[in-house]
Formats: structure tokens, sequence, C-alpha cells
């Protein structure tokens, strides 16, 4: 394992460093380019501090397609484009490869890719995406590969293709017995064409999908040799601590750099811009040897803004006049039946109004890059990263720099969460590197990254059902009122917009009459995608206002979700399979509650059943129950930790105090006033998988996180008949 | 001059005497294990030994821990106990990022050493001052457990 591990590892960092192989290749080649550059810049450090000699000689290796190299020794390099953020796609997607080509797991070297088009455009970490849109694409790489060797082989043996197989990165003549290494092949395999359709394999024969099969940066994760952005170092590079307007909207007027030039180590100032969905402004930077002279630099800086009003910007007014937008008609986001009509004509009637608060990323990892802007137009960056092929396609465009002149290493994301999509601390660095000709790492400080954003934004909800004489929902209504996530301050308020009331008309529940609403309301911070995105708020609304609706007719919520379920659909799967393993249906103890919720959106379907007891003026959530629906599952152990994450997120965003704005500024600016949940606040989470196979196949990084909320709110009702509407809500004192 | 003894070699770092020792051991020493997260001894990511003890290195001057015994993630393995610990979590997969693991790793060594057969009780006292935004704090308190079996055996 360790011989394995730290072998990808080396290769990992070689790839990243840009010492690829070279050789014959079928296709484009694996040259990474700029490579003379690399060489000089980055050959001493990596010597230094990875023992790479060995591995920086030119390897003949055989590109059967861009993401399977197989070397004449039998060594197999497998491409993954998907950049790992905590999610487990680094071995994930590349298993896919490997199932079909018949190779073992710990047999190959795994390398990431660097956001060249070759790559094609599956190279960005988000929307759970990358196992569920990659899924038949990368088993027909392999397949594909396979069956090229196949071909190859036969050829040499002049047998029938039809009389060999392929197994454990061999070729076998099945009436003679004879073999062939991958590696004896891979010459001849790389010249044949690459078949269109390649045969997949039957699920029964797989031996690596569905299984549980440990992860090989897990090693490198604690051992403390894992790589991350902030990790890398370059020959020559400078440091960099930006200062940026605590007001969002403000600009810059002068600065003072006089006491920061005389602290040592200091070697430069300078401005640099930032871009981020809308919000454009300008910062400082202070410039040093190391880090600790940029920062002791920067706090002697002396800067004057401009706030041009935005400094009146507050939490509380702004929440205020969410509630009065909340008065607004808003554009339609889905309609169905009469549901204007059957509300007004239907006897029990509720209306619900729910709010959430602005919560931050916070990655531990604080944003980081390293950018080298060189002989004039080329240029190479480090990162920790969701999104290499976005900053390619940003970067040649933006540039006007061809693809062969950008070198993007893709290092190990200390969590990205959503925030990692957005590149601006990218391109500050660039810009940084730019005007001072050398490499330069701009470390954000936990400060930097808790004030800047961008931010999940808050929703609010307007709800109101309809229920008939016998209990029977006839009437629905999900109102929101949101920001966009763009800054479009002009955003035209007769439409509906997808991402902001993600997943609402989606639900499974049969209501006939429903109309569901979006009402736009401008925020003037920068905004962003979080891990499931807008449904991290509105399934909360969503599934309590569900409960709300049952509880006003007596029913339990179980049933009364079930009993909206008559299709056969996931969710009704989903629902019957919770009630299965929570038991639902058994006595809890005196002072306990049980609640449900789930949520269906574009990233896949989970749901929970959570218990609480009453404890003192709180609750402790003594039990969660997760089931998550995927259709096939690649690696069950991975599922396992991502729910049990997600959950953990959900609960910090329910019950911490998230971020909130005052003076134009961010009030909270680390880790102390913007907590996170610990590991004595946490209770066991039981993860159920529901994988009944077939070509449906769902996301796992994001589903297990909407509906962990709504089912613990839901709880703590049947325990305490506290209806919360409003997070965040102290767990300690539910009032 | 400060002289610093990190995981049994000694180095001698040109470095300002209030810089945190976090950046002197990143930036200096050039063991990266040890990572940056809060600045203010909130997350834990920084966590290294000091004489055996856990210590926030982001808040420690470098200055303090001239002349003590420093042991970083990379150094860990000389250690059994910590050799158990690193056992445990592999062998549970606790890491998802992983960038919060090598203080998650170094407190619990550290409970470990005064405690072998730690209750859940002592696991959330000694571990909360490790944040772990992925959530893998289910997973980081069965390793523990596991490991202390490790020892045992």
């Amino acid at each position: 394992m360790s011989e394995s591990t730290s072998t990808i590892h080396r290769r990992q960092f070689l790839k990243l460093s840009g010492f690829t192989g070279t050789g014959l290749m079928i296709g484009l080649t694996l040259k990474a380019n700029g490579e003379s550059v690399i060489e000089k810049i980055t050959h001493s450090y990596l010597e230094k501090q990875l023992a790479l000699q060995e591995l920086t000689g030119a390897s003949s290796g055989y590109d059967l397609s861009p993401f399977v190299i197989i070397e004449p020794t039998g060594q197999i390099t497998l491409m993954n484009p998907r950049p790992e953020i905590g999610q487990g796609v680094f071995q994930s997607v590349p298993s896919l490869i490997a199932e079909e080509l018949e190779v073992p797991l710990d047999g190959v070297t795994i390398q990431q890719t660097g956001g060249q088009k070759k790559y094609g455009n599956g190279q960005f970490a988000g929307g759970s995406a990358s196992v569920r849109t990659s899924y038949i694409q990368m088993r027909q790489i392999g397949a594909a590969a396979k069956e090229m060797l196949l071909m190859a082989a036969a050829q040499q043996w002049g047998v029938p293709v039809g009389e060999c197989y392929a197994d454990n990165a061999k070729i076998i003549h099945q009436p003679s017995g004879k073999t062939l290494g991958y590696g004896d092949v891979a010459a001849a395999a790389a010249k044949l064409e690459v078949p269109k359709n390649p045969t997949l394999k039957e699920p029964k024969d797989f031996k690596i999908l569905g299984k549980r099969y440990p992860r090989p940066d897990v090693p490198l994760k604690s051992t403390g040799k894992a790589i991350f952005g902030i990790d890398v170092k370059v020959p020559g590079m400078v440091y960099a601590s930006i200062e940026r307007c605590p007001v969002f909207g403000g600009k810059l007027v002068k600065y003072d750099d006089s006491a920061t030039k005389k602290v040592k180590g200091v070697i430069g100032v300078e401005t640099c811009e930032r871009d981020i969905n809308g919000h454009h402004s300008v910062g400082v930077a202070v410039l040093a040897e190391n880090y600790w002279a940029a920062l002791q630099g920067r706090k002697v800086l002396k800067v004057t803004w401009d706030y041009d009003g935005n400094e009146k910007f507050n939490s509380n007014d702004f929440a205020e006049s969410l509630r009065q937008a909340a008065k607004e008609d808003g554009a339609i986001d889905h309609q169905s039946g009469n549901f204007d009509k059957a509300f007004a004509d239907t006897p029990v009637k509720l209306e619900a109004f729910y709010e959430t608060p602005v919560v931050s990323h916070s990655a531990i990892e604080p944003m980081n890059c390293i950018c080298n802007w060189y002989d004039n137009n080329k240029i190479e960056i480090w990162a920790s990263t969701q999104v290499p092929g976005r900053i390619m396609d940003q970067f040649t465009k933006k540039y006007n720099v061809p693809e062969e002149n950008i070198t993007i290493h893709v290092l190990f994301s200390g969590g990205g969460f959503g925030r990692r999509l957005y590149p601006d601390y990218v391109e500050e660095a660039l810009e940084l590197s730019k005007k001072m000709g050398k490499p330069v790492k701009s470390l954000w400080t936990r400060e930097d990254d808790t004030k800047m954003g961008p931010f999940r934004p808050m929703t609010f909800s307007v709800f109101k059902g309809a229920l008939d004489a016998s209990g029977k929902p006839v009437a629905f209504q999900h109102k929101v009122i949101a920001p966009t996530l763009d800054g479009n301050k002009n955003y035209d308020k007769t439409k509906t917009n997808g991402t902001m009331t993600e997943g609402i008309s989606e639900q499974k529940y049969e209501i006939p009459n429903m109309k569901n609403l979006f009402v736009f309301h401008y925020m003037p911070v920068p905004l962003a995608a979080w891990r499931a995105v807008t449904s991290t708020t509105l399934a909360f609304s969503h599934e309590c206002f569900i409960d709300e609706m049952a509880v006003a007719v007596k029913r339990d919520p179980m049933a009364f979700r079930l009993a909206m379920l008559t299709k056969d659909t996931d969710t009704k799967t989903l629902m019957q399979k919770l009630k299965e393993v929570s038991k639902w249906d058994t006595p809890l103890p005196k002072g306990w509650g049980r609640g449900v919720a789930q949520w269906e959106f574009f990233a896949g379907l989970a749901g929970y059943v959570v218990e609480v007891s009453k404890k003192g003026n709180g609750i402790q959530i003594e039990k969660a129950y997760a089931v998550i629906d995927l259709g096939t599952v690649v690696n069950p152990d991975t599922v396992e930790a991502q729910v049990q994450g997600a959950a953990v997120m959900a609960l910090s965003a329910a019950i911490k105090n998230g971020i909130t704005f005052n003076n134009g500024q961010t009030v909270q600016n680390n880790y102390n006033n913007n907590p996170i949940v610990r590991i004595n606040e946490m209770s066991p989470v039981e993860v159920h998988i529901i994988a009944n196979g077939g070509l449906k196949i769902k996301g796992v990084g994001e589903p297990g996180l909407p509906p962990f909320a709504p089912a613990l709110c839901n709880a703590i009702f049947a325990a305490t008949g506290k209806r919360i509407r409003k997070l965040p809500f102290d767990i300690n004192n539910i009032a | 001059m400060i002289t610093l003894n990190v995981n049994k070699k000694i180095y001698t770092l040109d470095v300002a005497p209030d810089m945190p020792l976090l950046w002197a051991i990143r930036d200096y020493v050039d063991l990266t294990g040890t990572k940056f997260g809060c600045g203010i001894a909130q997350c834990g990511a920084c966590t290294v030994h000091v004489n055996g003890s856990p210590v926030r290195s982001c808040s420690f001057p470098v200055a303090a821990a001239a002349g003590k015994n420093i042991t970083t993630i990379e150094g860990l393995d000389e250690n059994k106990i910590g050799q158990a610990v690193q056992k445990a979590w592999i062998e549970l997969q606790v890491p998802q990022c992983g960038y919060c693991q090598s203080g998650q790793i170094m407190s619990a060594t550290a409970l470990l050493k005064n405690k072998p057969k730690p209750t859940d009780a002592d696991i959330d006292a000694a571990m909360q001052g490790n944040l772990c935004r992925c959530g893998t704090y289910h997973r980081i308190r069965s390793a523990i457990h596991r490991a202390a079996e490790i020892m045992k055996a």
C-alpha cells in the first residue's frame, strides 16, 4: 500500500510539475508546454522535496486515449479530469476506466489533468457531477483501450481476437494459456483505430465498482505528505497578502506604503483587481520574501477607501426589505392545476414565512494560488481549484494567450464546497506576478476568507397550503424571495431563476394545484454557490412546511408524505426505506421526537429521519438515519463519508450564527465568531444506500446536505411542539 | 538566529522572533504537513507537539520554541502512538479533503498518550479544538477508538 501510494504521489506531482512522460502516443501528446521554464523553476524544489530524480527522465508511454497511458514496462497511468476536493473523485473517476480496462486499482498511477481541451469539458468539481456525468464515458474509454490491447495481442499471436480475454493487466489466449502483459502490446495497440462502440461489462462482472476500495490519497493525507495548493513553493517566488476594501462596492482612493516598505522582508506594494460574480474591486497587495513579513507590512499599510454610500448596508434592514419584497407577486416558477381557485375553495388553509441566513464556505485551506507570468505571454498556475477547465477557457480568452502557453497544476484542495468554483483568487495572483515579474504566491488570511465572500445568500420563503376535509393536500405554493448568484442588479423580475428556486418544483408529492413563485431582490455583496446550492435553504423551509401541513390535519408526517406518493418514484422508494431503517413506527422514549425530510434536486436524492431528545431548554440530536438514492454506486465507503460530512455541514448552517453585515462590512471574521460544528456537537449518522442498478446514476457529494436541517427541525417540533421557521436557531435554547 | 529542533533535526533560522512557529516550520524548515487554517488557535490545523504536548503553532512564537523538541506530522511515525493513530486513520479512511487531518492526528496522538483508552467524552474534550469542514468527525471518533485497540495489541 505505502509503496504504490507513494508512487502515485510522486507521479501525480510529476504531472503537476510538468515532467510528464513522452513518447509514442496516438492522438495528442502529453508533453506539457513551457516545459523548459517549468524545469528551471521547479526542478530543484522537487528534487529536494520529493526525491523525484529517478522519475525526471523521459519515459516512453503509449497513449491509448488521452486518459490511458501504458508504458512498455507495463506501468499504467490513468488521467483524472476531476479535481479532488475531499469527495473521492481522485480515484472514483479513474476507477471507471480501470474496471473496463481490467487493471487493478493498486496497480495504476493516477494523474490530474490541468484544463487542457483534449481532456474535455468535464474538468471541474461541482454539482455532484463527477461520477454521474462521466459514468458511461469513462467506462467506454477503458473498454476501448482494452479492445485495442486485445486486438494487438491477437494479431501478434495470429489468433482470433475472440479467443482472447483481458484480466489483471494481461491478455490471455484462452486455448493455449499464453499471456502478454499490457506493456508488451501497448505500442502495437496504440497504432490501432479507437473502437467507437466498445462493449461494456455487465455490472455483475464488476471487480471494482460497487466495492469499498481504500483511497490512494488517504495515506498521504494521514502522514502530511499530500500536497495542497498552499504547500507548493517555487524558486524565486514572493508572498502576497492583499488588503481589500472592507465595504463591498467601495473604491480605492490612495495608499501610503512608507511604513510598509520599512518592514524587513517587504519587496513591494502593488494594486490588484478582483472580479467575483458581478463585483469588481481593487485591492492593495504587500509582497514580501516570506508570508509573515507580508502580513506585518500589511498591518502598517495605510489605505484610503471611498465607500461610496455602500457603508449603509446591513443585515437587519436587508432582512426587512426581503420581508417587504415577499408581498410582491413574483414570477411564476411552476404552475399546475389551478392554485388560486383551489386555495380559495378549500376549507383547511395555512400560511407560513421562513427565513434563512447568509453563510460562508469556510474551507479550512484559505484561498491561495501561485501564478507565474513569464516570457510575456506564458502562464503557469499552481492552485487548489474546482475549475481547471474554466480557468483555461477564461484565461486563454481574457489574456489572449494560447492554451499551449498555460500550464495549470491542480493540487489537492483543502475543501471546496463551491468556493473554489470561482477563480478570483487565481486572477489576483496572476496580475501580481505580471507586475512583479516573478512567481507570486497569494495567500488569504482566515479573516480575508471570511470577510470577503463570496457567500451563500439567504433565501426567504412564503408558503400557502390547503387541505380538504379528508386531510388530503389540494393546493401548495412556495414563493422564494432571494437575490441571484451572478450579482445582476438589473435582473428581469418577470423571470424565475432555476438556481434560486432549485428543487421546489421537482418534489414528487402529488398535489393537484401548485403555483411556485420567485421574487428577485438584489443583495449588494458577492454571492456564490455553496455545497448543494440553494437547496440548502429551500429544502429546510419546504420540507418543514410539508410537516406543518401534516400537523394541521393531525397526520403522521411519514404517512402524510407517503399518501402523496402513490406513483412509483425514487422518492417513494426512499421514503419507504427511511421508514424501515429508522423503525419509524416504534415508540421513542419520553421527551424524544423524530422528524423526516427528503429532497430531490438536480444533483440527486436523499432523506433523513432524525431523532432528538429534550435536554434542558434545548435539544440533543440522538441519531440520524440517512438514505441516499444512487441507482449505481461506485465506492460505498466514500458515499457513507460524504453523507455523514454533509450532515455536519448542514448542522453548522442550521445552528451556528452564519454571516451578517453591518456598515457595509462583514461582521464576522474568523472561526471564533463564525463558528462551525465541532466534534462534540455531532451525533451518529447511519447511512443507507439505495443502489438498484441499471443506468440510473445520481450525485453523492451534495444530496446528503439539504434534507438534514428540515428533518432535524421536524424532530424538534415532534419533541417540543416548537416549530422552527428561521435559521439559525440555538440548539441549546429552543425558546 | 533561532535554533529549532524539529523531528530530531536541528535547524538554524534567520527569522523574526515573533514569527509564529507555524510559518517557521512551513516556510523555512520546509515541512508543509502542518497547515494554516485560522491564525488564532481556533481550528487546530496547525497542531504540533512541543515537548510532547499539543500546541497551536499559528499562535506560538518561534522564539518560544527554541531549544524545545518539536514534532510535526512528518516526524510522528517515530512515535508508537503516532503510528497506531496513522494506521487507524488509514484503515478507517478518515480524511476527505484531508487538510485538517495532520492537526487532528497530532491532537489524537497527544490524547492517547495521556489516555490510552479514551471514552467518547475524552475524545470530545481533547478533539474539539480541531475543526473539520468536511465533517469527518464520525470517523475521527471511531479511528481514535481503533488506535487505542491497535496500541493495546
